[in-house]
């Protein structure tokens, strides 16, 4: 099986795709906790070209199970890039006309500072000891790797789920350097029951007897059946009932009867032991925590006076909301409270809901009326401010 | 209540879509409430150089706005005006959805809250046509032949006497009033409102608060 710790030897070696950067060697990057993180490693994948005026850029940011392979084959898994349908030549997010960048979050495992990387001052890997980061330090090193391309104003900032908690968080605190923003398919703040699911994930992999209080990767041993349990249950959420019974129904899995045992008689259960397992593959038990804990920290009227309007005031960034009908995890309705909060400033929003029955995973998959109205927004921005 | 010269670029809009638009100077902040497919939007957006934003009830509309590139939000006059602060616009239109409107009075006070201006148009209920149908016909008249009274959207039809006097209590001043009649001629109307009030089948209206 191979692991995260493979997938950091790789790193090192050079051999995943894409570029690295250490920052924060002469200026720290200060966490929203107090603490500090001085140097710090982003790894980002860019696609197109940058135009000498450096107007051009597009910063996707990645979902929590994401990473900077947004149009390019995954390095571990082989498959296509996470949002190959949407970011490329020719297609909604044109590279032949956009600077794309993608960079793997903060707290990430695959190649950017997280609780895999070695703590410098230990010389093992961080663990626990690694502090716990929010959505706005994922944000800052993010703009740290702007400042590091000399990329002054994006002119899209774009993301799902909790891409899309730090396109509003990025568009809340910089609103000077970015001309457009598309959150989609997430919240201005996390609810309990989003809450309450990230903490049954956590749970799962923390009872894992080979989390060994989190320092698996000292004594060599990985808790993947914890992982693997906090992504099933993660990917029920992801999808819908309708969507589930289309995919599934109660059909048995290559068997013609129930065996009276626990096995996986039904095709959803094997559906679900298939994600689980294909997904510790790729993924680290510990930066699943960490960036759990990030997204539940996540509430953007809190940082200002509870009025989720304020986060937006004096905001000339053009938005495109969007949520999916059938999305149970980000419902449409906290959409609107952006799009509300958004409205009582003024701002220059659009709103569009996506009829479809795919749930939250929608916004990774073949949703043409998306995919069009994104299209019109993006050119329309381009078209705006003379960019193509 | 003066007259507007109507500008001369506007053809393939709806007929009084052009005259609303004539209403609206260049440069300006606009809201348009029930924005339909985005036709007006389109062109205040293309040929006024203006900040030009819509709401509309219908998610098909919204997302062929938004795909047109223009800036749209599912909502309703009813409900989603109330957000937006004051003179957040500079000029806020409704083309005819008032009378599709829960609380028209509530909706009027809120166009001319967030908007400088409100330009306000409706089919009016005081056209010969529409009384001679109930008075010979006996049936009540409705917005379009594709309705009957009981399938229509229009729950506050109006007429052009009934919405002065609406404006008149909400201590509105009307800037500009124009009535179209049956061939598409339109008139400014003259300060009583009686004989716009039987000929013109439609009426545009440029508000704003005293």
């Amino acid at each position: 099986m191979a692991s995260e710790s493979s997938s950091i030897s790789k790193f090192k070696s050079g051999e995943l795709p894409g570029h690295v950067i250490e920052l924060g060697l002469d200026e720290p990057l200060k966490l929203i906790s107090g603490k500090q993180l001085s140097p710090f490693t982003v790894a980002f994948q860019t696609y197109g070209e940058l135009n000498p005026q450096k107007s051009n850029a597009v910063l996707v940011c990645h979902a929590l199970t994401g990473d900077q392979y947004v149009a390019n084959p995954h390095p571990l898994t082989g498959k296509p890039g996470w949002w190959d349908r949407l970011v490329g030549p020719g297609k909604v997010v044109d590279t032949n006309k956009l600077f794309v960048i993608c960079a793997n979050i903060l707290g990430g495992c695959l190649g950017s500072t997280g609780p895999v990387s070695i703590n410098p001052k230990t010389g093992t890997p961080w663990g626990l000891d690694f502090p716990v980061i929010t959505i706005s330090d994922m944000v800052n090193a993010q703009i740290r790797l702007l400042d590091h391309l000399g990329i002054s104003r994006l002119f899209l900032v774009i993301g799902g789920s909790m891409g899309g908690m730090q396109v509003l968080d990025l568009a809340s605190r910089y609103k000077d350097r970015v001309f457009a923003a598309v959150p989609i398919a997430t919240a201005p703040r996390h609810s309990a029951q989003n809450i309450a699911f990230n903490e049954v994930g956590r749970q799962a992999i923390m009872a894992d007897p080979d989390w060994c209080q989190g320092s698996y990767l000292k004594e060599n041993k990985r808790p993947v059946r914890g992982l693997a349990v906090a992504r099933m249950e993660a990917h029920i959420t992801y999808l819908s009932e309708p969507a589930l019974h289309r995919k599934f129904g109660r059909r048995l899995q290559g068997r013609d009867a129930l065996t009276f045992g626990f096995d996986a008689d039904f095709q959803v259960e094997s559906y679900l032991r298939h994600q689980g397992s294909t997904f510790v593959d790729r993924f680290d038990p510990n930066s699943y925590l960490y960036i759990t804990r990030a997204m539940d920290y996540f509430d953007l009227s809190a940082e200002h006076e509870g009025v989720l309007a304020n986060a937006f005031k004096n905001n000339q960034i053009k938005f495109c909301v969007m949520s999916f009908s059938s999305d149970w995890l980000y419902p449409t309705s906290e959409s609107r409270t952006i799009v509300q909060a958004l409205n009582a400033v003024a701002a220059n929003v659009s709103f569009i809901e996506i009829e479809t029955d795919k749930g939250h995973d929608a916004f990774l998959l073949d949703e043409p009326e998306m995919h069009r109205t994104l299209a019109g927004f993006i050119n329309g921005c381009a078209s705006q401010i003379g960019l193509y | 209540m003066s007259s507007i010269s109507q500008p001369m670029t506007m053809s393939g809009l709806r007929h009084d879509l052009r005259l609303i638009a004539g209403l609206i100077p260049q440069n300006s902040r606009i809201l348009d409430v029930g924005c339909g497919d985005g036709a007006l939007l389109a062109y205040l957006a293309k040929e006024k150089a203006g900040d030009a934003r819509g709401i509309e009830l219908s998610q098909n509309g919204v997302n062929a706005c938004v795909s047109k590139g223009l800036s749209v939000i599912q909502g309703d006059a009813d409900m989603d005006l109330s957000d937006y602060p004051e003179h957040a616009f500079d000029y806020v239109v409704l083309s005819r959805t008032l009378q599709a409107t829960r609380q028209p009075e509530v909706v009027v006070s809120n166009l001319v809250r967030i908007g400088k201006h409100a330009v306000v148009s409706f089919v009016n209920f005081g056209h010969w046509k529409k009384r001679i149908g109930l008075l010979f016909r006996g049936r009540m008249p409705v917005n379009s032949p594709a309705f009957s009274w009981h399938s229509s959207p229009d729950i506050h039809p109006c007429t052009i006497l009934d919405f002065v006097t609406l404006c008149k209590n909400l201590n509105l001043e009307i800037e500009v009033a124009i009535s179209v009649d049956g061939q598409g001629k339109k008139q400014t109307i003259a300060s009583n409102g009686r004989s716009a009030n039987l000929l013109g089948e439609q009426a545009i209206f440029l508000l704003k608060r005293n």
